[in-house]
């Protein structure tokens, strides 16, 4: 927990209202996103009892399972579920555009954007794809077509959910509490309705007093995927048993519905709040990133591609871990130099400063070391009352100029010296404006986007003895088709 | 009449279970839940009558599903248990006995822990002698000291195998997928079977066995992937032995907290003739706050009386209520006046505050800097 967020935090009880923590969205948020609501059988890992989605507010799609305990309820279930998903999902991929690059490429002109209420629901997706995706439309107990389908569209998109920044699956209460600080702790922020309340109460009550009324499970059901227990106990036990005596699910159709209608609402309500905010400067570019994987995806699926393994390989896995860990460095410094109230996190550990520039020496040239040509290196004097901690040598970029490398040349009492190193056009003096000017409003952080070259790891064919030599090739089997689901 | 029967008044005692332990164990600061558990007091009564109870509780449905698991896996004497012990422990585990701790003659937990000792002890011997002493130990009942009080525990199974190696043996009903289960669920498992490996590690000391006969890799026996079929898989709790046995110690003897409460205060409901309480709600509160409780939001999920414990740490507007690393990340400071206070410089730091009120007073003013401009930006665009 950084202290501006433990601030925020402080003022958020005095004010009774949530405090922003965030100015701008630093996610993607789709024009027509599905919201999806599943819930689960309490104490199965991956049973379905219901779900509603859509992209339309007004026109909830509701699916039942009114007896989550038969296995071919559930691959009903999932049927249906892909009958509603798999037209959404795929009608981005048909939609694409040709990249011009060194190799072109195509990707998709949009991509689908599946909202869940909570990380669980992410969890929860993941477990739904895993049982389904390895199941056949043949053999010994077929399923419909579009399980498997459904299946590896699931995995994928919980795969992706692992990816700072990434937001084709997005949780809306890591979301929220990415851009509000609720004076309750993050334990109780995992309850979507009570966030809800606390950023955007409802006329006539403070944020707590929302908070408080979210908290009470009949007024205001589990945003799943688990449901209540009293419900579980007083309305959905004696539905089921109906439903095996009379072969009618209405009951059960009502108890679900009544546990999803009241999250279905919060959700749009959440979405809405989410819109309000304007989009972060670097949104595009990472949703550029997640079309160009939904496409890669799109394409490898239509091409019969197995299903993801059960376990990755060393390689594979290797090459995955590695890849977060640079989503979540550009991540880290583009939300910081797309967004002041981010930055000052770093303004507080000293690695960034904000300030006025006093002196500029625009016309400094320099020999570099090694070259016999005099190149531009201007120097800018910024003055500040930050608490800096930089060394001569650090390189900084700025939010004004986030491509533009500057060089720390000395750091005095109230003021920095930076030397520009590059940015500043061909010409043989300075391009006008690609060197801030005296009186302008700067500020410089140590923020390493992370868009270096990847790390060059062997191919799986050539994975070292250390990590068991080259793995087999993984080819579903039929046992792995037929895998019970009880 | 003992002290913690005053303080029961006329109720049964409830039992301390290894989740009330670890959940104990995890906030050993809370004197509330200390006096509470040592005294045997229904919390959950308690909370209900201040009008704050947990909501928390177990599904029915899981409820039915870890019943018929444990079924499954204890059926004809455990039998599916040893096949999964034998594949796991991938050597001859030899012949191997079953007793059913709960069949002893005299039913009482008394004469149920006296026979799980005298097993226990029989099989640490022959162990020590290199005799055969495979057994199973079926519905054993074991003790612990928690800080002054005695605590019966009983663990699922515990297992003898022919390494010489005591096995607590946990039996979950939710799913390992893949070779993975939800970590927040492993983690419980584990505390709570760390309590157990922890309780019999003293029997076999206070038996003058070795306690290091009892193995730190208990087996975890749940459903594998989507299906019913059990697999059981080795767990360390080292680590959680660890965390236990010094939040153990720090303890406060609970005689010491019971020294600072008036003698005559009770958490009587006073049970009217159907058994409601009759004890005025407002009276009942009163009590409750004689024992200072040392509220985080982590006693949400474990503990009856978080709801009552929360309504208080807002009226005193703690950071407590906030999460300890939000207490943390604003230097220690007890409350939110404070905290504001400082930040914006209507509040002189105490001599130990001059640095968190540097930091704070900076925050207050980077934060302001940030909505100023964000405010521009809108007002430009």
């Amino acid at each position: 927990m950084s202290v501006l967020a433990a601030y925020a935090r402080a003022r958020a009880v005095r004010e009774g209202r949530a405090q922003p923590i965030a100015t701008v969205r630093h996610l993607h948020l789709s024009p027509r996103p599905m919201v999806f609501i599943p819930l689960r059988l309490a104490g199965e890992a991956a049973a379905p009892l219901g779900a509603m989605l859509g992209t339309d507010p007004a026109e909830p799609r509701l699916l039942v399972v009114p007896q989550p305990r038969d296995r071919d309820q559930r691959f009903a279930f999932v049927a249906e579920l892909a009958a509603i998903m798999l037209p959404y999902i795929e009608g981005y991929a048909r939609d694409v555009e040709t990249v011009e690059a060194k190799t072109p490429y195509e990707r998709s002109r949009d991509a689908p954007q599946l909202l869940v209420p909570n990380p669980r629901g992410i969890a929860f997706t993941r477990l739904l794809g895993r049982s389904c995706r390895f199941r056949r439309a043949d053999g010994p107990y077929p399923v419909h077509p579009s399980v498997p389908v459904l299946g590896q569209w699931l995995t994928f998109l919980a795969d992706r959910a692992d990816f700072p920044g990434s937001s084709l699956l997005v949780a809306m209460t890591e979301a929220l509490a990415a851009h509000w600080a609720t004076g309750q702790s993050r334990v109780e922020d995992g309850n979507l309705a009570a966030l809800v309340g606390w950023i955007a109460p409802p006329d006539g009550m403070t944020g707590p007093e929302a908070a408080a009324a979210a908290e009470d499970m009949v007024w205001s059901p589990p945003a799943g995927p688990d449901t209540a227990p009293e419900f579980d106990a007083e309305v959905l036990a004696p539905a089921i048993r109906t439903y095996e005596a009379t072969g009618s699910a209405a009951a059960v159709r009502d108890a679900v519905h009544s546990q999803l209608e009241p999250t279905w609402q919060v959700m749009w309500r959440a979405v809405e709040l989410l819109r309000g905010l304007p989009e972060a400067r670097s949104v595009p570019a990472r949703w550029e990133r997640d079309r160009a994987e939904f496409t890669r995806e799109a394409i490898r699926i239509a091409e019969g591609g197995l299903p993801r393994g059960r376990h990755d390989s060393a390689v594979g896995a290797a090459v995955r871990l590695s890849a977060m860990e640079r989503a979540q460095q550009a991540f880290e410094a583009q939300r910081a130099l797309d967004d002041p109230m981010v930055m000052v996190e770093h303004r507080l550990e000293g690695r960034a400063f904000a300030g006025e520039v006093v002196a500029v020496e625009l016309d400094r040239k320099i020999v570099p070391p090694g070259r016999t040509r005099a190149v531009n290196r201007p120097l800018v004097t910024v003055a500040t009352a930050d608490p800096v901690r930089l060394a001569p040598g650090d390189v900084l970029v700025s939010p004004a100029r986030p491509r533009q490398h500057c060089e720390v040349v000395e750091v005095r009492h109230g003021a920095v010296v930076l030397q520009v190193n590059d940015g500043m056009g061909r010409g043989a003096r300075p391009a006008p404006g690609s060197v801030p000017e005296v009186g302008e409003a700067v500020c410089y952080a140590d923020l390493a986007p992370g868009d270096g070259p990847a790390f060059p790891f062997p191919s799986r064919e050539e994975t070292p003895w250390t990590h068991g030599g080259p793995p087999a090739e993984y080819v579903p089997t039929d046992e792995d088709a037929m895998e019970d689901w009880s | 009449m003992n002290r913690l029967d005053v303080l029961r008044g006329p109720h049964p005692a409830v039992d301390h279970t290894a989740r009330t332990i670890a959940a104990l164990a995890a906030n050993p600061g809370c004197d509330r839940r200390a006096v509470f558990d040592a005294a045997g007091v229904d919390k959950r009564a308690i909370a209900r009558h201040l009008g704050h109870p947990a909501p928390f509780g177990q599904s029915v449905f899981a409820i039915t599903r870890a019943r018929a698991f444990e079924r499954l896996v204890k059926a004809d004497g455990c039998a599916e248990l040893l096949r999964l012990l034998r594949e796991l422990f991938g050597r001859d585990v030899g012949e191997v006995g079953y007793v059913d701790v709960a069949e002893t003659e005299g039913s009482g937990r008394e004469a149920r822990h006296a026979r799980t000792r005298e097993l226990l002890r029989d099989a640490a011997r022959a162990a020590a002698d290199g005799r055969p002493a495979g057994v199973l130990v079926d519905h054993p009942l074991l003790r612990l000291d928690a800080g002054g009080t005695e605590v019966y525990l009983e663990p699922d199974v515990i297992a003898l195998q022919a390494g010489g190696r005591f096995h607590v043996i946990a039996i979950k009903s939710f799913a390992i997928i893949d070779g993975q289960a939800e970590p927040a669920q492993v983690a419980a498992a584990a505390r709570q079977a760390a309590v157990y490996v922890h309780a019999l590690r003293a029997l076999l000391a206070a038996e003058g066995a070795d306690p290091a006969l009892v193995a730190h890799d208990v087996v975890l026996v749940c459903p594998k992937d989507f299906a019913n079929t059990p697999t059981a898989t080795f767990v360390d709790v080292r680590q959680q032995l660890a965390v236990l046995a010094r939040q153990l110690a720090r303890l406060t003897r609970i005689d010491r907290i019971l020294d600072r409460l008036p003698p005559d205060l009770t958490f009587d409901l006073r049970p009217g003739p159907d058994g409601a309480p009759t004890r005025p709600a407002a009276d009942l509160a009163r009590a409750v706050r004689q024992v200072p409780a040392r509220f985080a939001p982590e006693c949400l999920s474990t503990c009856d009386m978080a709801y009552f414990c929360r309504a208080e740490a807002r009226e005193r507007e703690a950071t407590d209520m906030l999460g300890r690393a939000v207490r943390d990340a604003l230097g220690g400071l007890a409350t939110i006046p404070e905290v504001l206070g400082l930040a914006e410089g209507a509040r002189e730091p105490a001599e130990d505050e001059a640095e968190i009120a540097d930091r704070l007073r900076l925050v207050h003013r980077f934060y302001a800097e940030a909505l100023g401009a964000a405010a521009r930006e809108v007002a430009v665009a």
